[in-house]
């Protein structure tokens, strides 16, 4: 099957201890990989590790295709207006959607023209979000993408990744409050546990 | 090719961000014409003077509006969270580094050029010597962005970043300010001044290979 993210033997030290044990993940086309275990347990360096923005220590990891991290900063300037924002996000990546489409899909339909500065962290959220869609990136690292929305807004970031999934691409999520609406056979399971962290350092933390 | 894209559509954003914040972003100015103003009044408005001091106090103003704005240089994007997204992916942060120093360098290197010619004739600077005034300054001030850049992404996430900047950035810029202004004030005396002008742009040229590597490796590390 197409692969489109494949990372060996993949170690992130921090204070010179090992966050997490080596790990092997291969993200394949049409499949989605649920990161979940308890709080400072290695989820979100993981997912960084994933997207590039931190260096493994040890291990290697190849991109085969484009891929798009959101993160728990909405990366967005308050400053400039969600559309702005996001003819931002659309000229950086492979262009997808248009940007009308792209803020109705994550229900800002009509706010294109407010500055993102007056959002609340939910839609801050949804506007994080839709830079997933302005972009034609196959590899979604979504790090707890449920965070501050509320019940509709999980719903659509479920909808958005079955639709993604179907479209060929593939998802690594970090999540603990929810897990994704998606058909089981799809799924992949990755438990990170505290057990296997060396040198208490998460406890401190 | 998508390296490319990216760091025009950042260069546009950065400038789009600096006219909505049109003050902020005037401030270097400001605070060169500031600088200029009063320095005369202080000294005391005796033509030779001022021109021996004139080629100084324009560099040293040129360098404080550069160090005003270094501050802001990449914080904003570490605290919002658009900074890490410039390495998501295998995309060219070098290139980015460029773009981000240039738009620092058009709001405080580039108004302090155009301001030049007003300044030299209010300091009574010879007027055969105010073409190397702004070759030097046209020179020396992208070097002024690169090192300054180079001082704010190492102290970007240290507490208290604004003091040690400056300590960081002093012995950089050491040689840069002789030798721009060592050229003025030759010119000024009527010798020659391309030796000095030389030496700056050897330095610009060292400065403009080496600090955005040195700046994206910077920043990768803050993001740890």
């Amino acid at each position: 099957m197409n692969r489109l993210l494949e990372a060996h033997q993949l170690e992130f030290h921090r204070y010179g201890n090992p966050v997490f044990q080596p790990l092997d993940i291969a993200l394949q086309a049409g499949r989605a990989i649920v990161l979940t275990g308890p709080n400072g347990v290695g989820k979100t360096t993981l997912l960084r590790l994933l997207a590039g923005i931190l260096a493994p220590v040890n291990g290697t990891l190849h991109h085969h295709a484009p891929a798009s991290f959101v993160g728990h900063l909405p990366a967005v300037k308050g400053d400039l207006t969600c559309r702005e924002n996001l003819d931002y996000e659309r000229r950086v990546g492979p262009p997808g959607l248009d940007l009308a489409e792209a803020l109705a899909q994550v229900g800002l339909a009509g706010l294109g023209s407010r500055p993102s500065r007056a959002l609340s962290a939910g839609q801050k959220r949804r506007l994080g979000l839709a830079r997933l869609l302005v972009r034609k990136t196959p590899v979604w690292l979504l790090d707890e993408p449920y965070a501050s929305l509320d019940d509709a807004g999980c719903a659509g970031v479920d909808a958005l990744i079955n639709q993604h999934l179907s479209d060929g691409g593939g998802v690594v999520l970090a999540t603990h409050q929810r897990h994704p609406r998606v058909a089981p056979e799809l799924l992949d399971n990755i438990v990170l546990e505290a057990g296997i962290v060396d040198g208490g350092v998460e406890e401190t933390q | 090719m998508i390296g490319t894209g990216s760091a025009s559509a950042l260069f546009r954003r950065d400038m789009k961000l600096a006219f909505r914040r049109l003050g902020e972003s005037l401030l270097p100015l400001f605070f060169l014409f500031t600088v200029i103003v009063l320095i005369p009044l202080g000294v005391g408005p005796g033509p030779n003077l001022l021109a021996r001091m004139a080629p100084g106090m324009v560099w040293v103003a040129a360098l404080l509006a550069s160090l005003l704005a270094l501050e802001h240089l990449f914080r904003p994007d570490l605290e919002d969270g658009t900074l890490e997204q410039w390495f998501v992916g295998e995309r060219s942060v070098y290139r980015r580094v460029l773009a981000r120093l240039f738009s620092h360098w058009l709001i405080t290197g580039l108004p302090v050029i155009l301001f030049s010619p007003l300044a030299a004739e209010m300091l009574h600077l010879p007027r055969h010597a105010l073409g190397t005034l702004i070759i030097s300054l046209l020179i020396g001030t992208p070097a002024l962005s690169l090192l300054g850049g180079l001082a704010a992404s190492l102290t970007l996430s240290t507490r208290g970043a604004s003091v040690l900047l400056s300590i960081l950035i002093f012995p950089l810029i050491v040689p840069l300010v002789i030798f721009a202004t060592g050229a003025v004030s030759m010119a000024a005396d009527s010798l020659d001044p391309s030796a000095h002008l030389g030496l700056l742009a050897a330095f610009t040229i060292l400065s403009l290979t080496l600090a955005p590597i040195g700046i994206a490796a910077a920043l990768r590390m803050n993001l740890e």
